[in-house]
């Protein structure tokens, strides 16, 4: 090979070995900028409103320039709780179904129907929500229908893909000794999977109930809704609520000046939240591989 | 495999019971079938919901689908789905022209490239974890302020295709990354032996075998975007008609779906509008479960 011929494959080489390495630069830059412009435009809100007065005040009153999100972020937390509680025994036990209880058939059936329930859009959800569970808890438990409950339903039967998938995987990783050892000292099948499978896979489990609270969490149209969106402290399950997330989404269309910095200060307070999470399932993750 | 199945099935068949053998240890064992009970209920409470949301959407849409609503334009008299048809595939084509090629690329700068532990290659992961896990309104936030203001790009759908493609990174990033150490090192080790340098060895060896798992990944992405509202309504605007250029806004189905719900006059229309969203995402999860197979019969 001549020699010009040898040094162009090195520069053809080292060009593209350079654009990987840009590419793969990629997220970081997109992790970067989005910190940097939501807590540039975020922070200073925050501090003209006052962090205490912003995150503590139970009052959201944009026309009297009163910027209070507690409410919100009671309310996010309260739907997440619920969605937990709903969804995450029916996920878990699903996850425990699939990976040790059904036939080679019917897992056929079901994967499918998990991963189409995972792909659902979200606004679809709130439509299902909207036309059907409204009017059903509107029924049966009274009030207006929109509420905490009627969210926190919607939400359960959101995150359990989410729960599932995770957990499923986290079950199944466990090696097949412990299943062999419980039958051997003559426990069960559904006593050897709940007392010694099942409590191996704990921290992937766990991982799995955490990824579901970060969607729980950052859900907006479904919860926007069926959940009612009132900016108040609620005092039961069966009142309105409203949402960091759907906080932004109701009024950042027509939100000006402080009004709009407010509402990028509420995602960043929802960032923070996020990240936290994001962080704890990432640990958890990595203890249980 | 033990793995993919039920333990019981690939167990040695001292181990089958029968179905009267098994409601007899029930009898001495009542918690064995309390939990067998808890977990079937669990498994038919979950397909039970899927049921229940399709066939309730698709009863209640179908009647509604008429051809009006498939009219070229869209207009207060008719609110008519079709731009946003049309915008939907749009904005899937444009998302995916700038999220696969970084997407691939940085996957296989992640597998082929870089060395083993790599301080820039764990931040990356960190980042790409990052990114799975910020809710969709956050995106939406984000693109609202960089690129409709920041970058001056306005409500358009090329400021939605960059939000969504930031949306999707991870996803195909992921997706592709394990398509690439699926492939055996005898791959690279032969073409290597053979004289081929690097560049060549990724895009001739490795990159056309693991096309159907990178393919998985991008029909997953597909379905997000489809699927995505609240990212778009800042950041691609709500416009209803079909764009003359990437700098006008335009709605996609699921935000098409979100205007009229907040009109609050077209119920029907955001039934049938959920129907075709419906059909979309199970006509993606059939393709990818194809391509999943092809992948696992190798």
């Amino acid at each position: 090979m001549d020699k010009s011929k040898y040094k162009m494959l090195r520069v053809r080489e080292l060009i593209m070995h350079i654009i990987f390495l840009v590419a793969a630069c990629a997220s970081v830059l997109s992790v970067g900028l989005i910190c940097v412009f939501l807590f540039a435009n975020g922070i200073p809100a925050m501090g003209e409103i006052g962090v205490f007065d912003f995150l503590m005040g139970v009052k959201w009153k944009p026309g009297n320039d009163i910027y209070g999100i507690l409410p919100m972020i009671l309310g996010s937390i309260y739907v997440t709780a619920g969605a937990i509680v709903i969804g995450v025994p029916i996920g878990i036990l699903t996850a425990i179904f699939m990976a040790h209880f059904c036939p080679k058939r019917l897992y056929k059936v079901l994967k499918p129907a998990v991963d189409l329930l995972a792909g659902i859009p979200s606004i679809v959800y709130g439509f299902f929500g909207l036309v059907v569970l409204v009017p059903f808890v509107r029924a049966q438990f009274g009030g207006d229908g929109t509420s905490i409950l009627t969210a926190s339903i919607l939400l359960g039967i959101m995150i359990l893909p989410s729960v599932i998938g995770v957990s499923e995987s986290a079950i199944r990783a466990v090696p097949e000794s412990y299943y062999e050892g419980g039958l051997a000292l003559g426990a069960s099948h559904e006593r050897s999977v709940f007392f010694a499978v099942v409590p191996a896979a704990k921290s992937g489990i766990l991982a799995g109930v955490i990824l579901g609270i970060g969607r729980a969490i950052g859900e907006t149209m479904a919860v926007m809704m069926v959940a009612g969106n009132q900016p108040r402290v609620p005092g039961s399950i069966l009142e309105g609520v409203r949402t960091m997330t759907t906080n932004i989404v109701l009024e950042m269309g027509y939100a000006a000046d402080l009004h709009r910095e407010a509402l990028i200060a509420t995602a960043v307070v929802l960032f923070v939240f996020i990240l936290l999470i994001n962080l704890t399932f990432s640990i958890l993750k990595r203890r249980g591989m | 495999m033990a793995t993919a199945t039920s333990g019981k099935q690939t167990l040695p068949a001292i181990n089958q019971q029968t179905w009267r053998q098994r409601m007899g240890s029930y009898k001495r064992t009542p918690l064995s079938f309390l939990l067998f009970l808890l977990v079937s209920l669990s498994a038919i409470a979950t397909v039970a919901v899927l049921v229940l949301l399709v066939g309730y959407i698709l009863i209640k849409g179908i009647p509604n689908l008429n051809p009006s609503l498939f009219a070229w334009t869209y207009n207060s008299e008719n609110v008519s789905m079709m731009p946003a048809l049309i915008n939907t595939i749009l904005m899937v084509a444009l998302s995916l022209l700038i999220a696969a090629p970084v997407g691939i690329f940085s996957a296989i700068y992640l597998v082929e490239y870089a060395k083993r532990g790599n301080k820039l290659v764990e931040l990356i992961r960190l980042t790409a974890e990052t990114l799975s896990g910020i809710p969709s309104i956050v995106y939406g936030l984000f693109g609202a302020l960089f690129f409709v203001k920041a970058m001056g790009w306005k409500l358009s759908l090329l400021s939605g295709a960059c939000t969504l493609a930031i949306m999707i990174l991870p996803l195909i990033m992921r997706t592709t990354e394990e398509a690439l150490k699926a492939v055996p090192d005898s791959y690279r080790e032969g073409s290597f032996g053979l004289g081929a340098g690097r560049v060549r060895t990724v895009f001739r060896i490795i990159l056309p075998s693991a096309v159907p798992g990178i393919l998985a990944g991008i029909i997953l992405s597909i379905g997000r975007i489809v699927g995505e509202s609240a990212a778009l309504i800042f950041s691609a605007g709500t416009m209803a008609a079909v764009p003359h250029s990437v700098f006008d806004s335009a709605r996609t189905l699921s935000v098409h779906m979100y205007c009229l719900y907040s009109e609050g006059l077209h119920t029907e229309q955001m039934a049938a509008t959920a129907v075709i969203l419906l059909i979309i995402v199970i006509g993606i999860n059939a393709v990818s479960n194809l391509v999943a197979k092809k992948i696992t019969k190798g």
